[in-house]
């Protein structure tokens, strides 16, 4: 038992950092531009579809890692420069609508191009087994891989923003646009490169979570969703907001879906509770985000506006 | 007549036109075509209450369609099973009568509403569209999870709900109630808008701190016409699984939630005939680039950027030219 629930976390935990890879460049985009952006998810999807072409024409997977990372960041680069950037000054109405169209343009392109069969990816070879853990629980080591490629990340871009010459041009940026251009800052250049940023980690995580799931069009959708509320628990704009509310709601999320139908089977015999953990538990993290936003309604690292 | 005037008679004409001459050359399919447009644009029509008129830009609404819907659904599957709905403390038995599917579905969406706009009108701007849409997910979620009507497959119906006097099953007569329906509820949001309670929600979309100064607090007006959209929605998600006899998650799906935004637009916002409109184009569209190719979202998608990066009065903008008042 105590077993099974350790497994449980460590796969709340992959969850978690899979959204937090998603949600990361959401909510810089958000926090540094100003704009929702609904298409995060369609990057997702290119990043695992360019992953899984590649692994699939080369064997290796990690030039598909490197493909997924490329071919996202480029995707993002060339809707920031083509379409988005009329956006910044638009209300948030027409960003909504603006992003919606790419998403039916990316998923009728990305099917148009592979068709509607989904496609497969299989983790690289040394990452295909299992990992003795202490206490003896055998876990895959690809998702241990994910848990630690996400806090490489979570490190790295805390670095990037709080140590590097970059990251002071994004916070820059990010708390007066005006101020940073008079002071020599190629706006511009520096929005297009954070949105390659946050793109190439949506790429990132979908050619992660391509080896776990299969690869097809609307998986980044549901990812989406969920990465929303992680930036609304987490207030937007914040990174380090969207680190714990995303380690948050991979936990609920998984430990909810684990744990409540037993729970409701142990209370109430009728053949139904199953059914009702289950529906409850698919709930579970909107409730937890209604009850953030009752306490905090910016979000637990958002700043009161 | 201003020219939008003209252009809303001619738009709520051209439907009945329409349906008139598919009836005339016995196309059965066209009437139907048009009773989903015309469903479509009543769900607009109460999203563009909120986000037209209120400014509020729900991304949700889908669940009040569903919901809605599912009023319908479950309701008329008890009746066709003559399994009562409940038994204790007492008897709820299913029923077909539409005049009964309506209110339920209207109250259950409203009281929903209530507590979504509770919690998500404390929010504005960015946050308050990711929350609405995640509860609309909550919703969605919880009706694939749920088994006992359908779960994700959904629940069918044998017969289409009845209406006192007419027979339902017809697709003429069917288009008639729903087209009356449609302008009833135009005319309704017409009559909110030029009311006091409707000066104070423009109010409250345009400068919230006046309306305050005025003695007026939004967050009421907000919330009252958060409800009263949900509501039309919810009565136009009832008549829509009459009209597919089919009830399941995908009408509680985001993409509804962007489609009836979407349609909101294209017609042109807080315009009281611009979903209709929308609805009309967004119909025709999918029929006709639909029948060209498989891959006609992409068409849809590259349209909508049109629209939103060019055209922003949407088509009755096009036709009109600017709003004159309001």
């Amino acid at each position: 038992m105590a077993q099974l629930i350790a497994e449980q976390v460590l796969n709340g935990l992959q969850f978690g950092m899979t959204l937090f890879l998603m949600s990361a460049g959401l909510t810089l985009v958000f926090g540094v531009m100003g704009l929702i952006n609904l298409a995060h998810g369609s990057l997702y999807m290119v990043g695992a579809f360019a992953c899984a072409a590649t692994a699939g024409a080369t064997g290796s997977f990690w030039l598909g890692l490197v493909a997924a990372l490329a071919a996202a960041a480029a995707a993002g680069a060339l809707i920031e420069r083509t379409v988005l950037r009329r956006l910044y000054a638009r209300d948030h109405l027409d960003q909504v609508l603006a992003t919606f169209a790419l998403i039916l343009i990316f998923s009728e392109g990305v099917r148009f191009i592979f068709g509607s069969f989904p496609l497969y990816l299989s983790p690289p070879a040394m990452l295909a087994g299992p990992v003795r853990l202490p206490g003896g629980l055998d876990y895959p080591a690809y998702r241990l891989a994910i848990i630690l490629a996400g806090g490489v990340v979570a490190v790295g871009l805390a670095l990037l923003i709080g140590r590097t010459r970059l990251g002071t041009r994004i916070r820059a940026g990010e708390a007066d646009r005006e101020m940073a251009a008079a002071l020599g800052i190629d706006i511009n250049k520096l929005y297009t490169a954070v949105f390659a940023l946050g793109a190439a980690l949506a790429g990132l995580a979908g050619a992660l979570v391509g080896t776990l799931q299969s690869v097809q069009v609307g998986m980044g959708e549901p990812v989406l969703i969920l990465a929303f509320v992680v930036i609304v628990i987490g207030g937007i704009g914040s990174i380090r907001g969207a680190f714990w509310a995303a380690l948050l709601v991979g936990l609920v999320d998984t430990m909810g879906r684990f744990a409540l139908p037993h729970l409701f089977a142990l209370l109430t015999d009728t053949s139904s509770a199953a059914g009702i953990g289950a529906a409850l538990a698919s709930m579970l993290v909107y409730i937890v985000m209604a009850a953030v936003l009752v306490m905090r309604p910016t979000g637990l690292f958002g700043q009161n506006t | 007549m201003t020219r939008e005037t003209a252009l809303n008679l001619a738009l709520a004409l051209a439907l009945p036109a329409f349906v008139a001459s598919a009836y005339v050359a016995e196309e059965p399919f066209l009437i139907t075509l048009a009773t989903r447009a015309a469903i479509l644009a009543l769900a607009a029509t109460g999203l563009n209450l909120a986000l037209g008129f209120g400014g509020l830009v729900s991304f949700g609404h889908a669940a009040f369609f569903g919901i809605g819907g599912y009023a319908t659904g479950i309701l008329a599957s008890h009746a066709q099973d003559y399994t009562p709905l409940m038994e204790s403390p007492f008897l709820i038995e299913g029923t077909q009568a539409m005049l009964i599917h309506w209110p339920v579905g209207m109250i259950a969406a409203g009281c929903a509403a209530l507590v979504i706009g509770a919690l998500s009108l404390r929010t504005s701007g960015v946050y308050f569209i990711m929350i609405t849409l995640a509860f609309a997910q909550m919703f969605y979620y919880f009706a694939i999870s749920w088994p006992a009507y359908g779960g994700e497959d959904g629940l069918p119906l044998y017969l289409r709900s009845s209406f006192p006097g007419m027979n339902t099953l017809q697709p003429l007569p069917f288009f008639t109630l729903v087209f009356v329906v449609l302008i009833l509820a135009i005319g309704f949001c017409g009559m909110l808008s030029a009311s006091r309670f409707g000066l104070a929600l423009h109010g409250a979309r345009q400068t919230p701190a006046r309306l305050v100064a005025a003695g007026i607090g939004p967050f009421g007006v907000r919330m009252t016409a958060f409800v009263i959209s949900a509501m039309l929605t919810a009565l136009a998600g009832s008549l829509f699984a009459d009209l597919n006899r089919f009830v399941s998650p995908s009408m509680m799906s985001w993409h509804l939630s962007g489609e009836l935004i979407v349609l909101v637009i294209l017609g042109g916002v807080g315009r009281l005939f611009g979903p209709l409109a929308g609805a009309m184009l967004y119909v025709a569209i999918e029929h006709v680039a639909g029948g060209l190719t498989d891959h006609w979202q992409f068409f849809v998608g590259l349209l909508l950027l049109a629209v939103v990066l060019f055209a922003r009065g949407g088509l009755i903008g096009l036709l009109a030219g600017e709003r004159g008042h309001v």
